[in-house]
């Protein structure tokens, strides 16, 4: 606005704010909502900062591969975290991925628009809003308890898998949906039946982006430590038995992160910090492996 | 009027005192063509029947519900045995949901719901024993934007036979159904590419190529031009045209002046608007191409021939 | 729809020798169905199957909270747990010392998820105006992604932010005679930042869904940027920023890693909020791994508080889907 010109007389009565005055005040509004956004990120800065600053000391090759320890900081290490997190992975990913691909699919192409339809998706949007601990809480009582599997590797991952699943089957939803209508229609007039067309039209042009989904539901399950804990996720050091025994106790990195953080002593601050910088190298491959996976997609359906 | 009249018919809308048909007259862009103003019949001297003896199709009081809105009311119609038939009339009318009740694409729309006997040979489709797959395998459909797959033209072509089984030569088969679409020599050396690579008309004759490899008895068409340029749309008019010999063809399209060209018989559909303000579409009149241009029974398809509606 | 009818006019019932080399026999229905097709009804029953486990899982939640809460009841009267203000659940039943007022819980959880919702609400609403009102698409793609990034951080990694760095901090600033170690100040800061992206996308969403041409009236107006934003975006876009707030509060009261590891262990009911304390969750997560064994009345209290925490967050859900039902079905 330029400087303030004559304002005709029958204007003068009214009460526009000043030029310059205004600007400054909008400036002051939109560098403040600025800073707002800033905020989350500077914060994320310093977390960063904190964790990098003190997770490198003892971090090494051998961090990764040795039991934890109370006594000496530099021999101790997240192996049986480690291990446990590719375990609960692998058997999270094998089974949520194919039952949440499955519900999603059912929902999409297959289910009739009548109750037990809307009941079974009302229910997944509420199942995504129970908090992790209640899961943790499923897992102990009915598979620790009831059904007696112990605090095993196997009732860690289920509960897990029963976490994500409402994710996976949000996030394959959204893909199939994508998938445009005119290529069901060609198939089926051609004489396909529906899951003909499902299987060889719809699932090939969904499948990256359902893939993407995927992970990052899978990078969202290893980073739990909640519902993992209650069930029974353990810290103690044991001697390294096979990373795949179901039955057996388990380990995770956010348990290891959780323990180190806990204990008073700077030391274990710094080995907390260490583990940390491991799992989000984890989560950041995940990512990386994830936003690959989406490009793809979108380039293949140039 | 009786057949004979066919071919004076052509010169006689020249003498017809209603001037305003001149608007209703095709005027081909094909420098080859004589200049007339009615569609050629290519190939054939025999004019056809005003009656329809040999049906591919017939309906008795065909009705189409969406929900509770009547789209479609009471419709009385014998498609016949390969010739080209087209629907024409407004938009909203009706044509489209019509076309679609003939090889039950309203199953997939849920609330959609037909009433009357639609008979195909004498089947009718919708029995409760009828699979609408097979349906579907015997009428095929061309839709109005093109739609192939995301695969090679190869893999497009193939697709509809090899999920009805085809074990037999594929090569074979590919190329027979692009030759009979007019797309082979455009297309031979590049079967493997994808089929989003071709231009809009080749896509569309792929589509068609598509659905003849499935080897239909008949083949619906849903304004399979109206995507499409002038030169291209002319393309495909001429292959319709081919392809009558083989198959039985249903159009519908909101160009009548196309529908003048290519089809044999006609049916014109428009909306009824009753008092309460309820509109539901109907076949207002159903003849031989020739007639409907030149003769119509009804006023409105008169109306609507002449320009002063739609 | 009709019976099959066979026409007067008969034509030839045999699809000619172009149509499918599957010609059936004159006098059968070639269009009937072929094959019983039981392949493919399997694969959808499976697939059924994959969408009912949900349903199952409902089930599961529900039936493992009741089946330790009823006998809960059973032993502590309602009224006890509801109004008594102090959490002891060591020993048995009866015995002196043992208190099972939830309430020194809640109270817990109550200053954590209002600090949380004072961080979060602000903050979040001031990132959602600014990337939907003010910024360019430019810095709207770098920004955004960012806030994801945060969104993505593990609880665990928050929990360890704020007992190694925000509370120290807040003690050297506030002293350490008002500051615990263990606090829910220190809780419900970190809760808030976790917080902020999820108020910021949902009010985003729905802010954008605001049509372009209800902004432009207003500028046409003559308004200002922050005007419109004020009183044309924020009132058509108010279900889905409530919907943000109670989703965020959902969270909040459900958020267990950060206050497991900064809040403590002590549940008191107080208004210091930066005096140690314990929130329903934290009692869960910090109880397992200790005397709880199971058949132990312990053990039936976390699944008791369990019960409770469920039940809240699902009120709280329902309640923002109804909201964003509303500003979906607006537009």
């Amino acid at each position: 606005m330029a400087a303030p010109t004559q304002t005709p007389p029958d204007l003068q009565q009214r009460s526009f704010e000043e030029p310059r005055r205004r600007a400054l005040r909008e400036a002051a509004i939109r560098y403040a909502l600025l800073a707002a956004t800033s905020t989350g990120i500077v914060v994320l800065g310093i977390l960063l900062y904190r964790v990098f600053s003190d997770g490198l000391t003892y971090l090494d090759f051998g961090f990764l591969v040795s039991l934890p320890s109370r006594i000496d900081p530099d021999s101790a290490g997240v192996s049986p975290g480690l291990t446990g997190t590719l375990s609960l992975m692998l058997i999270v990913a094998l089974g949520s991925f194919p039952i949440g691909i499955g519900a999603a699919l059912y929902l999409e192409e297959f289910a009739p628009k009548n109750r037990v339809t809307a009941l079974i998706e009302t229910n997944i949007s509420n199942l995504a809003g129970v908090p992790s601990v209640v899961y943790g809480l499923l897992g102990a009582g009915l598979f620790v308890g009831i059904l007696d599997i112990g605090r095993s590797l196997l009732a860690g991952g289920v509960t897990l898998i029963l976490l994500i699943l409402p994710v996976i089957i949000v996030t394959s939803r959204e893909a199939i949906k994508a998938v445009p209508n005119e290529l069901r229609e060609g198939g089926l007039g051609l004489g396909a039946t529906r899951w003909q067309t499902t299987q060889k039209l719809v699932l090939p042009q969904a499948l990256p982006g359902m893939i993407t989904g995927a992970i990052l539901g899978l990078s969202r399950a290893i980073g739990e430590a909640a519902p993992i804990l209650v069930v029974g996720a353990t810290s103690a050091r044991f001697r390294n038995n096979s990373p795949l025994d179901l039955f057996d106790q388990f380990s995770a990195l956010p348990i290891n992160i959780y323990n180190y953080t806990f204990d008073p002593d700077p030391v274990f601050t710094q080995l907390a910090a260490s583990a940390i910088i491991v799992l989000l190298g984890a989560l950041l491959l995940m990512n990386g492996i994830a936003i690959y996976f989406r490009n793809r997609a979108s380039r293949g359906n140039a | 009027m009786s057949p004979g009249d066919t071919p004076a018919d052509e010169q006689g809308t020249t003498v017809d005192q209603d001037t305003t048909r001149t608007e209703a007259a095709p005027a081909p862009a094909r420098p080859d063509a004589q200049s007339t103003r009615a569609p050629q019949r290519d190939l054939r001297d025999q004019p056809i029947d005003r009656e329809v003896v040999d049906p591919v199709f017939e309906l008795r009081g065909v009705s189409v519900y969406y929900g509770d809105f009547l789209a479609v009311r009471d419709v009385e119609l014998a498609i016949p045995r390969n010739e080209i038939t087209a629907l024409i009339g407004p938009s909203g009318c009706g044509k489209s949901t019509l076309l679609r009740t003939l090889n039950r694409m309203h199953d997939l729309t849920p609330g959609a719901r037909v009433e009357g006997a639609i008979e195909y040979h004498g089947h009718n489709v919708y029995a409760p024993d009828v699979d609408p797959v097979e349906v579907r395998r015997r009428i095929g459909m061309v839709f109005q934007k093109p739609n192939p797959f995301p695969k090679s033209i190869f893999e497009n072509v193939m697709f509809g036979a090899r999920i009805n089984g085809f074990k037999g030569d594929a090569d074979a088969l590919v190329e027979k159904s692009l030759r009979r679409a007019a797309l082979w020599d455009e297309v031979k050396d590049k079967l493997h590419e994808s089929g989003l690579s071709l231009s809009g008309g080749q896509q569309q004759r792929l589509c068609i190529a598509r659905a003849i490899a499935v080897e239909p008895d008949v083949i619906l068409m849903d304004e399979p031009c109206s995507a499409l340029d002038p030169i291209a749309t002319l393309k495909i008019e001429d292959l319709m045209r081919d392809l009558r010999d083989e198959y039985s063809i249903v159009i519908v399209t909101h160009n009548m002046q196309q529908a003048a060209r290519v089809s044999d018989r006609t049916a014109f559909l428009s909306l009824d608007v009753k008092e309460d303000g309820v509109r539901t579409g109907v076949v207002v009149e159903y003849d031989t191409t020739d007639h409907i241009f030149t003769q119509a029974s009804d006023e409105r398809t008169e109306g609507y021939i002449t320009g002063r509606f739609g | 729809m009709a019976p099959s009818v066979t026409a007067a006019i008969h034509t030839s019932d045999a699809p000619e020798s172009h149509v499918a080399a599957t010609a059936p026999a004159p006098d059968q229905n070639p269009l009937r169905r072929r094959s019983a097709r039981l392949g493919e009804r399997a694969i959808i029953g499976v697939l059924f199957l994959c969408g009912a486990v949900s349903v199952v899982t409902t089930v599961a939640i529900v039936g493992v909270l009741a089946n330790e809460t009823i006998p809960f009841f059973q032993q502590i009267p309602l009224s006890d747990f509801f109004l008594d203000t102090v959490w002891q659940p060591f020993g048995i039943p009866g015995n002196e010392g043992f208190r099972l007022g939830v309430w020194a819980l809640v109270t817990g959880t109550a200053h954590v998820t209002v600090i949380g919702l004072l961080v979060a609400i602000p903050l979040g609403l001031g990132a959602a105006t600014y990337l939907s009102e003010y910024a360019s698409p430019r810095v709207r793609g770098t920004l955004k992604p960012i806030l994801e990034i945060l969104a993505g951080i593990p609880t665990v990694v928050l929990g360890f932010f704020a007992l190694t760095t925000v509370s120290p901090f807040l003690r050297e600033v506030l002293g350490t005679d008002v500051v615990d170690l263990f606090n829910s100040f220190s809780g419900g800061l970190v809760v808030g930042v976790m917080l902020i992206p999820t108020v910021a996308s949902v009010s985003e969403d729905a802010m954008s869904a605001v049509p372009q041409s209800l902004r432009e009236a207003g500028y046409g107006l003559g308004a200002s940027r922050s005007r419109v934003a004020r009183s044309v975006v924020f009132p058509s876009a108010l279900s889905g920023i409530v919907a943000a707030v109670i989703l965020a509060m959902s969270r909040a009261v459900g958020e267990t890693m950060i206050v497991a590891l900064s809040v403590g262990s002590r549940p008191n009911v107080t208004w210091d909020v930066f005096s140690q304390n314990q929130t329903m969750t934290g009692y869960i997560a910090q109880s397992v791994g200790g005397e709880a064994a199971r058949g132990s009345f312990q053990y039936t209290a976390l699944f008791a508080v369990g019960a409770l925490l469920f039940v809240l967050t699902l009120a709280l859900n329902l309640i923002a889907s109804a909201f964003v039902g509303r500003y979906r079905q607006a537009y």
